[in-house]
């Protein structure tokens, strides 16, 4: 005999909110398919809980009917500590942007990284500031012509997925908002991932910064320009003709028909060093395509495992706290 | 282990009775003077006197050797009588080199007793106390009895059994003045045989040089015909109960622990290390068997938000830090306040501004806890009076932040944090329980509504988990009931004013204020750490014949229903504080009264003489 849960279908993680993005906005596309993802998960309502900074993306929240909270600019990830470490039974999203994530939290999502928390983080990444209506972001490429510089910005621009693997990410994965079979698949492995996981998606802000992922997105171009990494497949693009090999510590391009597929670099998101994550990260467009999929996905104890087993090998050890042995704990006196 | 009444005889000497003593104890941060005076502090609290302290010592960890700013010092008083300062005027005063006598010697009285460390005189440590001459023979301590003893010497030739090297038996020379002081006021050794035995058990041969370093300075007393008699003072007649020595950052814990238990309420503590703050930390990471869990965040913000997000999922949140942490943790704070949460917020507060003097204490963040967020943002506020009493106010302010669902400050200070006094251990069945309800059933027309309030103005705590009651908190105004992201004007008004009316209705839950003392004259009102020396004062004015009444508050925001009807009663009012008057505005904005300050910014707490004096002044001008 089996319980019959409910069926729970998109529509019924969608709120009462009206959904307030500038039409045409990539966003649309990663709830969407966020709504789509959750009931394949097995998720419920209640026990999912999003949690966003500020920016446009972190409106995020108030678009699900879940448990949520639109929090403060790039600090997501501590709230989401504090209630993960407290609440480990909860499924928790951090949504954040580029300049939430990277700019004025980037303390956080280092930190949050490096601990492992079991929360699932997307990173839309449009490079550009949005709701403060286009400055540059720690994303934007050097040069980038915005209201903020109009000379151009002079920033070195932050690599998301290389600063994930730099503060020890134990899953990090890229996808595309359009490319929405990609988005769901990553969503899923993000799920299902114990420990921080890390999704950097490129989106598109079509007011701000039309069309900077492009040749990313365009089927035209997508094949030269993207690369879909699989877990022990060899480095193949451009509709198997070309590949990447590595030539001393460095990655480079050659064509398949002067090189075997043997002899190629294969993708191993499970190594146990995050040296060859970290080199795919580099891989950026124009010099190379750009990896697409799951960079990393090792397994590391998760701070909330680990701050809650501290508190059940006390409570083993000295037995449930009783205030009255606290108290008179030490040395004591009476007055008569 | 020595029987302590065959090694440490009873003192031969005629002994003196007196009612109290203070003792300060100053050397160099490296010197154990610390050490020295919570020994000192125990024993004596064990022998049924009241003790309270003032540890005192620089920010630096080792700070240079000799020197002035390197001077850490312990004092102690020690009575016969209820007392509420860690004294005055100095009765003794043990220095173990040339910058600590310098730096300490004007709070001798001049009946005191000046007890040095001869050895450490020579001319390498008067230039490193910036001194040019030998203050032992140019007059400086003439008009004291003074008494001259060889420390490093004498303890060298105690601890030469052990066949320790130098360097290791001069460090045990706080233990020969140890034993130096308890001889002379008659102190048990056995507690502090029982804490050498456990401190130093996996380093036998220090045990045994610290035995012997105490034992020589209990000898050299009972021989040296420097001393003709010893001090007795005898018990306390305090209430009748068990008692035993807190700290305020350790009661501040304990409290919390105790209000958690009291609602059933696991504690999560989000906290960056800061000083005079960070033993509140170390303490709740001890009892993790309590259900306590303890995140030493990467920042002060994230501290706060942790706590915040700990809040949203059920749990008991406290964030604690000090003033510079608490400037940042401001939008965290005002995060919780619009979220209508309940959570701790600690300030331990110490001299500002800046980083300003992180081990020395002051009142000065008492606008920053009433004003320092953005927007209109009022958050209820304690303040600690003493060490014992921080137990009692974790409890009221667990209280409050879950009646009324919003996060409350808990003003401290590092004088209070690092003091201690004996506490009246409380039955706990005379604790109060804490009720605190999560709802599970809809409280609208087939809807949750979690912004709709109870006669008390708070919301539900509806926690994630809850089927059906799936809702959306932010930082965005949000429409009351629906809690949904609302920009219309007159609810913004009507949101704001229900925020604050909230935090008005919290009087009517704290106690009235207590009057002590006259009730008209001159009213002195204090708030925080500075009760005990207020308190003495004005029992001091009382006992002269003056017209002087004293309440001391402990909420602050809001104050008492009853502080606007006592403030009329009187001619005048004068507020002590360790600040430039931030109290003082504080009334006069509410109550339109003059209030008169005396004002301390030193780093340092209150003489209770201070206050006596900025007392008569006042009140002679009020005459005149």
């Amino acid at each position: 005999m089996s319980t019959e849960l409910p069926v729970l279908k998109p529509a019924d993680f969608a709120s009462d909110q009206d959904v307030r993005w500038c039409p045409g906005c990539g966003d649309y596309s990663i709830l969407a398919q966020m709504k789509k993802v959750l009931p394949e998960l097995g998720s419920t309502r209640e026990n999912t809980v999003f949690i966003s900074g500020i920016g446009c993306s972190s409106r995020f929240p108030y678009y699900m009917n879940t448990y949520g909270m639109h929090s403060i600019h790039g600090r997501a990830p501590a709230f989401a500590t504090g209630l993960k470490s407290t609440r480990p039974e909860l499924d928790i999203w951090v949504i954040t942007g580029d300049g939430d994530a990277l700019s004025i939290g980037g303390n956080h999502f280092m930190h949050i990284v490096r601990r492992n928390v079991d929360v699932n983080i997307i990173l839309f990444n449009n490079a550009i500031y949005g709701l403060t209506k286009g400055q540059y972001s720690p994303t934007s490429k050097v040069g980038s012509v915005t209201k903020s510089t109009p000379r151009g910005s002079i920033d070195h621009p932050l690599n998301p997925i290389s600063v994930a693997i730099a503060a020890e990410a134990s899953f990090v994965a890229r996808s595309i908002d359009t490319n929405i079979k990609h988005l769901v698949a990553m969503m899923k492995r993000a799920a299902a991932h114990k420990g921080t996981s890390f999704l950097e998606v490129y989106q598109n802000c079509n007011v701000f910064n039309d069309g900077i992922w492009d040749y990313a997105k365009n089927k035209n171009t997508k094949a030269d320009t993207t690369l879909l990494l699989e877990h022990g497949k060899p480095l193949i693009y451009a509709g198997g003709t070309k590949g990447i090999q590595l030539n001393g510590f460095n990655p480079e391009v050659v064509d398949l028909a002067n090189v075997a597929q043997d002899d190629l670099l294969f993708h191993d998101e499970k190594a146990p060093n995050s040296q060859l994550a970290f080199l795919l990260s580099r891989m950026r467009h124009p010099d190379f395509p750009e990896p697409i999929g799951v960079f990393r996905d090792v397994d590391r104890p998760t701070y909330d495992d680990m701050i809650n087993s501290q508190v059940d090998d006390a409570v083993s050890e000295k037995g449930a706290g009783e205030l009255q042995k606290l108290f008179h704990s030490g040395d004591t006196w009476q007055v008569n | 282990m020595i029987s302590a009444n065959e090694q440490f005889p009873p003192t031969q000497k005629p002994s003196e009775s007196v009612s109290g003593v203070t003792v300060r104890l100053a050397g160099d941060s490296g010197d154990g003077m610390q050490l020295l005076g919570t020994q000192l502090t125990n024993t004596s609290a064990l022998s049924g006197n009241d003790v309270a302290t003032f540890p005192d010592f620089p920010a630096e960890i080792r700070a240079p050797r000799g020197t002035r700013a390197g001077v850490s010092g312990f004092q102690v008083q020690f009575s016969a009588e209820e007392i509420f300062t860690p004294g005055d005027g100095l009765d003794a005063l043990v220095c173990m080199n040339p910058a600590a006598l310098i730096t300490n010697l004007s709070d001798l009285k001049g009946t005191g007793i000046l007890i040095v460390n001869s050895d450490s005189f020579d001319a390498k440590d008067l230039k490193l106390a910036k001194l040019e001459e030998n203050p032992l023979d140019d007059g400086t301590i003439e008009k004291y009895r003074t008494i001259r003893v060889p420390m490093t010497t004498l303890t060298r030739g105690a601890v030469e059994p052990t066949g320790l090297s130098v360097k290791l038996a001069d460090r045990c020379k706080n233990f020969f003045a140890m034993g130096l002081v308890f001889w002379l006021y008659g102190r048990d050794v056995e507690p502090t045989l029982r804490f050498i035995e456990n401190k130093f058990s996996s380093k036998p041969e220090i045990a045994e040089a610290n035995r012997l370093a105490l034992k020589a300075g209990w000898h050299y007393g009972e021989t040296t015909e420097d001393f003709a008699s010893t001090y007795q003072v005898p018990k306390a007649e305090l209430k009748p109960g068990t008692y035993r020595n807190v700290m305020g950052n350790q009661a501040l814990a304990w409290g919390l622990i105790a209000a958690s238990k009291l609602s059933g309420k696991e504690l999560f503590l989000g906290s960056y290390p800061i000083t005079p703050a960070s033993d509140i930390l170390h303490e709740l990471s001890k009892h993790k068997n309590f259900g306590v869990r303890t995140f030493q965040a990467e920042d002060e913000i994230a501290a706060v938000c942790s706590a915040v997000g700990a809040a949203f999922g059920g749990s008991m949140a406290v964030t604690t830090s000090s003033g510079p942490g608490i400037a940042l943790k401001g939008e965290g704070m005002g995060l919780g306040l619009i979220l209508e949460l309940p959570m701790i917020i600690i300030d331990v507060q110490r001299g500002g501004p800046s980083t300003g003097l992180p081990t020395k204490t002051e009142q000065s963040d008492l606008m920053m806890a009433m004003y320092g967020r953005n927007g209109e943002s009022p958050l209820p506020i304690i303040a600690a009076r003493s060490p014992s009493d921080c137990f009692q106010t974790a409890i009221e302010a667990w209280q409050i932040a879950t009646r009324y669902m919003t996060p409350v400050v808990i003003l401290s200070d590092g004088y209070i944090a690092n003091g201690a006094e004996p506490w009246k251990i409380p039955e706990i069945d005379t604790l109060p329980k804490i009720d605190v309800c999560h709802p599970t059933e809809f409280n609208g027309d087939d809807e949750f509504l979690p912004y709709k309030r109870d006669e008390n103005l708070a919301r539900p705590w509806a926690l994630p988990g809850t089927p059906n009651l799936m809702h959306r908190v932010g930082g965005l105004e949000k429409q009351d009931g629906t809690g949904n992201v609302s920009y219309d004007p007159a609810n913004h008004q009507h949101m704001v004013e229900t925020r604050a009316k909230k935090v008005e209705l919290v009087a009517d839950f704290v106690a009235e204020a207590e009057l002590e003392g006259s009730d008209n004259g001159t009213l002195v009102i204090s708030w925080g750490g500075t009760y005990g020396a207020c308190h003495t004062a004005v029992q001091t004015c009382v006992a002269e014949g003056m017209n002087v009444g004293h309440v001391h508050l402990r909420w602050i925001n809001p104050f008492p229903r009853n502080l606007e009807s006592l403030i009329q009663q009187y001619d005048q009012i004068v507020v002590p504080e360790l600040n430039t008057g931030q109290m003082s505005a504080l009334l006069r904005q509410q109550f339109l009264v003059d209030a008169v300050g005396i004002n301390k910014i030193q780093g340092k707490p209150f003489h209770v003489n201070e206050i006596i004096d900025g007392i008569k002044t006042a009140a002679r001008e009020v005459v005149s």
